[in-house]
């Protein structure tokens, strides 16, 4: 961005007169040839079934008869209302969000912290924070049934090592499969949330670091005086879109547990996705869906405001 | 600089922390590599032990035989390719408008890639699905190519406009003033610089699709059109019990591609993902 204003601005302040001549004459045709062929498909495509989703969810569509498909106002959201079973799926979602944002924003930051400090094997470090990022979430979640396998899963045969039980079916057992599942989702996500947070460390001057230091400030008073503000913006922005995409996630959780045991890791995309490909009840799925964007957008709301209110202190 | 020195207490403190990560981010993968090459036995064994005792590729074998992975992976490099490909096409004059020009058109543009990022995918799923089915398109690649394709115009979008903010308007202003047409300086001075980003985000967008999961386990519905992803789970079986060396071994070769890409792209791929998102 900051590039971008830069090297516009010289462009607009110059004479005019130098720069006009390449402008086509009459209306911008151009433009709208280049804009074309993308805005196609994302209207047909994308705002398009949006729209159409958020309608079917006052419908009682169903995947055997679109045929006489009904309208039945906010019924499905009546419903959605009582549905127990998906509040408590809503309320594991959060849960999860929470549980894998929260330390894998902490993990990360620590990771890019010491990836920003000129230390051996960085090289090795920086490499294989990569690895959980290119995998398919299919092969992470595979990965870590491995890993978790009560008989043959190396956690296991480590904690019997160390002395520490006989094993446990980590996935299976009703206290530790959402714990089990949230560590995943920390693993797979750092990467990303590692690499964000590296370019905003690279992006705070180390003169004020070795200024502040002059001045005698230890490192945790560097951290929060020099480092911090300037991470800020990068911080917030990835934690609110972990928690949005998080909050959305489907296939880590649907191949280590499909959701088990009795429901305990059942994510709202889950139960959506059994509502409407197992049950083919697509209204009520929809409608769902719909719950689950108005709470995804409340998130952003609050994130904006903080950011609105941000550039106001400035 | 040497305001900056470490003391040694602190220095060791730094280099454990860093090998408590690489643990942490290496052992699940190891551990993966160590059970496909292990023989049935040692799988069996109720302690099982990182290195292979009497490695083999016998579970590579067997995960070819159990499934159909030659076409599975065949239709995900379909599938990944033409995505890739149809999605770098559309994105890039989109991306040059928009990061050119700042307007009610750039706005809408990144509003709607932020808002994209949003999407619980079944409220979308569920209209394609009607829609796809209504033109016959589904359980077909091709269908599974035209999700694919706005499903990663955003992303695409995203990092073709950092890679085209990156191209000086300077050098566009000095081609006009000698002469050049608008086309010309577009094919002749900005394409040429634009040619590594694009590249980057058909990569970036390449591995996006072969990953993909939630589009293709919904549309695709015989094992003959399913992609690479939706044809491992099938090695876990309906009671959720694995035969684990196969699946291990398929497991493997499924990331080898991703992989390769993001090990050849590391730094592009991480500098065209910030140069959109962190603003």
């Amino acid at each position: 961005m900051s590039s971008a204003t830069a090297t516009k601005r010289p462009g607009g302040t110059r004479t005019p007169r130098t720069v006009r001549p390449a402008r086509p004459r009459g209306p911008d045709f151009g433009a709208w040839f280049l804009v074309l062929p993308a805005l196609l498909p994302i209207l047909v495509l994308s705002v398009g079934p949006l729209l159409y989703g958020i309608a079917l969810a006052f419908t009682d569509a169903q995947s055997g008869r679109t045929q006489s498909t009904r309208w039945v106002g906010t019924l499905n959201f009546q419903d959605l209302l009582h549905d127990t079973l998906f509040w408590d799926s809503f309320r594991i979602g959060l849960v999860w969000a929470v549980g894998v944002t929260v330390p894998q924003f902490l993990l990360a930051l620590g990771l890019a912290l010491l990836l920003n400090q000129k230390l051996r094997f960085r090289w090795l470090a920086r490499a294989l924070a990569i690895v959980p990022w290119a995998m398919p979430e299919v092969v992470v979640g595979i990965m870590w049934r491995l890993v978790y396998n009560p008989d043959a899963g190396i956690l296991n045969e480590t904690l019997r090592d160390l002395g520490l039980g006989q094993g446990h079916d980590w996935l299976s057992g009703l206290a530790t499969a959402l714990p089990a599942v949230i560590v995943v989702g920390v693993w797979a996500g750092m990467p990303q949330t590692t690499v964000a947070l590296l370019a905003g460390l690279q992006n705070t001057p180390r003169e004020l670091h070795e200024a502040a230091a002059l001045d005698g400030a230890g490192a945790w008073r560097r951290f929060r005086t020099v480092t911090w503000p300037a991470l800020r913006p990068v911080a917030l922005a990835i934690t609110a879109l972990n928690l949005i995409w998080n909050f959305n996630s489907f296939a880590l959780v649907y191949v280590l547990t499909n959701g088990g045991p009795g429901g305990r890791t059942r994510l709202p995309m889950l139960f959506a996705y059994e509502e409407a490909f197992r049950y083919g009840q697509f209204g009520y799925a929809a409608a769902m869906g719909c719950v689950m964007v108005a709470a995804v957008s409340v998130l952003i709301a609050l994130s904006l405001v903080r950011r609105l209110k941000g550039d106001q202190d400035r | 600089m040497s305001a900056l020195r470490t003391s040694r207490p602190a220095r060791i403190g730094q280099y454990l922390a860093l090998l408590a990560y690489l643990v942490f981010l290496a052992f699940p993968f190891l551990w993966l590599i160590s059970t496909a090459f292990k023989p049935a036995p040692e799988l069996a064994s109720l302690h099982p032990t990182w290195i292979p005792e009497e490695p083999t590729l016998a579970n590579f074998r067997q995960a070819f035989d159990e499934q159909p992975l030659l076409r599975a992976a065949g239709n995900s490099l379909v599938a990944a390719l033409a995505a890739a490909l149809i999605a770098v096409v559309v994105a890039t004059p989109l991306a040059y408008v928009t990061a050119r020009h700042r307007g009610r058109l750039a706005t809408a543009a990144t509003g709607w890639v932020v808002i994209s990022q949003a999407f619980p995918f079944v409220l979308v799923i569920i209209p394609l699905f009607l829609i796809l089915k209504n033109l016959h398109l589904i359980n077909s690649v091709p269908g599974l190519v035209m999700v694919y394709v706005v499903w990663s115009l955003p992303f695409a979008l995203w990092m073709l406009m950092g890679y085209v903010k990156a191209v000086p308007a300077e050098l566009e202003e000095a081609a006009a003033v000698d002469g050049a047409g608008r086309l010309r300086t577009l094919v002749s001075v900005t394409a040429p610089l634009l040619v590594p980003g694009i590249v980057a985000t058909a990569l970036f967008a390449f591995v996006t699709a072969w990953n993909e999961f939630f589009f293709a386990l919904v549309l695709l519905k015989t094992p003959e059109k399913q992609t690479l992803p939706v044809v491992l789970t099938h090695f876990l079986g309906a009671e959720g019990v694995a035969d684990l060396g196969p699946l291990a071994a398929a497991a493997f070769l499924a990331t080898l591609p991703s992989l390769v890409v993001f090990a050849v792209l590391q730094r592009r791929i991480a500098g065209g993902m910030l140069a959109g998102a962190v603003k």
